[in-house]
């Protein structure tokens, strides 16, 4: 009997992510959700720059690659003119919270009907570990060797409480990948986003606490831990938006 | 065909709709701002597309993804804003995407002034994105030629995979002139996008749109593929009208509002008894580089002119190979130049030979 196999919305190739990077548990993640709600072959993605700009390699569906920051208004322009389709991006913090903050947010102030799925490692992973807007107060990146400081950096944008004040969106949770619990925690939110976006609700937003253990100068094991210890204190996990819930 | 009395704007609008456009992306700029008013009557009356930005760059990254999902896409802007929209059109380009630019020119640098002016030939036909690509550019000097143009640069798009600019000044946009709205365009054969992201259940694999190249050897080879398609659009996509040179004293060259100004300046010369042809670039890129092959060795030079301080000149430099005397006389700020300003500067045009 198979017990496990893997996703048909993962690719057959080797990732180039870092020992302890957590992007491979959530590239799995959406690709089972993406399988199990039968929409892999309608899906069109959107890969941003940063360490997941090779999404487009890993997860099996259609993908185009936006410029810097620009993935929420490519996938606006994607979603207007194939409405039936589902349209989600794959950011980082620094792509969607800083350098494609105002895409992000007037896509999801339009209602755009699609889901972002955004990872937030408090730094850039790619270039190097520069700060980022998520960069924890005191800690040290390679552009704020000093630790960011509030007077001087100002302090971690708290992108999931942004972006449930949008009348737009439909549905705002953050999830974390540090331990067991908490992956089956994201992948039930990563499926709730793609569900309303399938039943018209509006803009879905799912920011997933993530790990950078070669930027963080840390091992795999630590990193997970100061994912728990340091970045869930700043950012609370749970959900921020939910159209449906009403209290 | 009976013809209308529309204004330069409003005609692009109904040019945009007529040539099959499926959706407009696009953010407030004077003076372009009846291109968006009008389509986004027109395009939703119609069930088509159209968004309001919330930037000029968000704009151009909607036209990305919409034209890399396989629609008829364009978006249209002015000076400062095309110059937001330049990371976009080199992604475009990049990715071998079409997809149809209108820019309508205003004076500048920076925020500059909002009156016409021909100030941003080097931004539409350099381009300010990064890298290896060109943009086909068209420049209109009538509002029937603007919408012909209009027609045919959707269609040029989609042959070559590559952003097509039709690039006008306030002029064109503003004055009203009698079009003939249905006149044909040249049939071409246009291959299915097959390349177009609509999920992978509606086509064979998996279509990705993308310019990214870390293989240096594999961005070589696509920088080498995008230049013979270049080559092949200088082939075949040169336009430009030539007008009386065979026997000119001298040769006017200038292009669009200008060309229009300066086909006065030629009748009054003509009465003077100077004989005075033009060449008129129509694409500014592929520039028409052979029609100045056409002026015979007794001409006493070319003149240019432009509404810039200089910037179709040096195309014509190159053209002309130090055959002829180059003169230029150009306005700028948003200052139009009146036609006696140009039958000036052919009498004087010792005065006005530029130094190389």
């Amino acid at each position: 009997m198979i017990r496990y196999e893997k996703s048909k919305g993962l690719t057959d190739v080797h990732t180039h992510y870092c020992p302890g990077c957590t992007h491979g548990i959530l590239h799995k993640l959406v690709a089972e959700v993406l399988e199990e709600l039968g929409i892999l072959g309608k899906s069109v993605g959107i890969a941003s720059v940063g360490c997941s700009v090779f999404s487009y390699e890993y997860i099996n569906t259609d993908f185009q690659q936006a410029p810097h920051g620009r993935a929420c208004a490519t996938a606006t322009g994607i979603k207007r003119v194939l409405p039936d389709r589902v349209v989600f991006t794959y950011q980082g913090d620094g792509d969607f919270g800083s350098i494609g903050i105002a895409e992000a947010i007037h896509a999801a102030n339009r209602g755009e009907l699609i889901t972002a799925i955004v990872a937030n490692n408090a730094t850039y992973g790619m270039t190097g570990g520069q700060m980022a807007p998520t960069t924890l107060l005191g800690q040290v990146s390679t552009t704020s060797q000093q630790g960011r400081q509030k007077d001087v950096h100002g302090s971690p944008l708290h992108i999931s409480e942004i972006f449930a004040q949008i009348e737009g969106a439909a549905y705002v949770e953050r999830v974390s990948l540090h331990d067991i619990p908490n992956i089956r925690k994201a992948k039930k939110a990563i499926k709730k986003a793609f569900t309303y976006q399938l039943e018209k609700k509006g803009f879905t937003m799912i920011e997933v606490i993530s790990t950078c253990p070669v930027n963080w100068g840390m091992k795999p094991r630590e990193a997970l831990d100061w994912a728990r210890d340091h970045m869930i204190p700043v950012y609370p996990l749970g959900v921020y938006k939910d159209v449906e819930h009403h209290d | 065909m009976s013809k209308v009395l529309i204004k330069g704007n409003e005609a692009i609008a109904l040019a945009a709709v007529a040539a099959g456009c499926d959706a407009f992306f696009g953010y407030p700029i004077t003076p372009q701002n009846e291109i968006p008013e009008y389509l986004s009557k027109y395009l939703t009356e119609k069930g088509r597309v159209f968004v309001q930005a919330e930037s000029e760059v968000a704009a151009i990254n909607m036209v990305y993804g919409a034209a890399g999902a396989g629609a008829r896409v364009m978006t249209s802007s002015s000076s400062v804003g095309i110059a937001l929209k330049q990371e976009g059109i080199s992604y475009l380009a990049g990715a071998e995407l079409p997809c149809v630019i209108v820019s309508v020119m205003r004076a500048g640098p920076g925020l500059g002034g909002i009156q016409p002016s021909q100030g941003d030939y080097f931004q539409a036909t350099r381009g300010g994105g990064n890298g290896d690509y060109h943009t086909i550019v068209f420049a209109p000097e009538s509002i029937q030629e603007t919408v012909d143009l209009m027609k045919e640069a959707f269609d040029i798009a989609d042959t070559y995979r590559n952003p097509v600019m039709i690039l006008a000044d306030g002029l064109i946009g503003q004055m009203m002139e009698s079009v003939d709205m249905d006149k044909p365009i040249k049939k071409r054969d246009i291959k299915p996008k097959t390349y177009a992201t609509i999920g992978t259940d509606f086509h064979e694999g998996r279509n990705i749109i993308n310019s990214l190249g870390l293989d240096p050897v594999f961005q070589e080879n696509h920088n080498k593929d995008l230049q013979a398609k270049y080559n092949l659009v200088k082939k075949n996509e040169i336009k430009v009208e030539v007008i009386d040179v065979e026997d000119a004293d001298y040769v006017i060259v200038a292009y669009g509002t200008v060309a229009r100004i300066a086909r006065s300046a030629m009748e009054a010369l003509k009465e003077k008894g100077i004989k005075v042809g033009m060449i008129r670039p129509i694409s500014l890129w592929p520039y028409p580089r052979k029609a100045f092959d056409l002026v015979p060795k007794t001409c006493k030079g070319l003149l240019v002119t432009e509404m810039s301080m200089g910037q179709m000149l040096e195309d014509v430099l190159i053209s002309n190979q130090g055959r002829f005397k180059v003169g230029f006389y150009g306005r700028a700020g948003g200052m139009v130049p009146e036609p006696e300003e140009i039958v000036d500067a052919i009498l004087n045009f010792e005065d006005k030979v530029v130094e190389i």
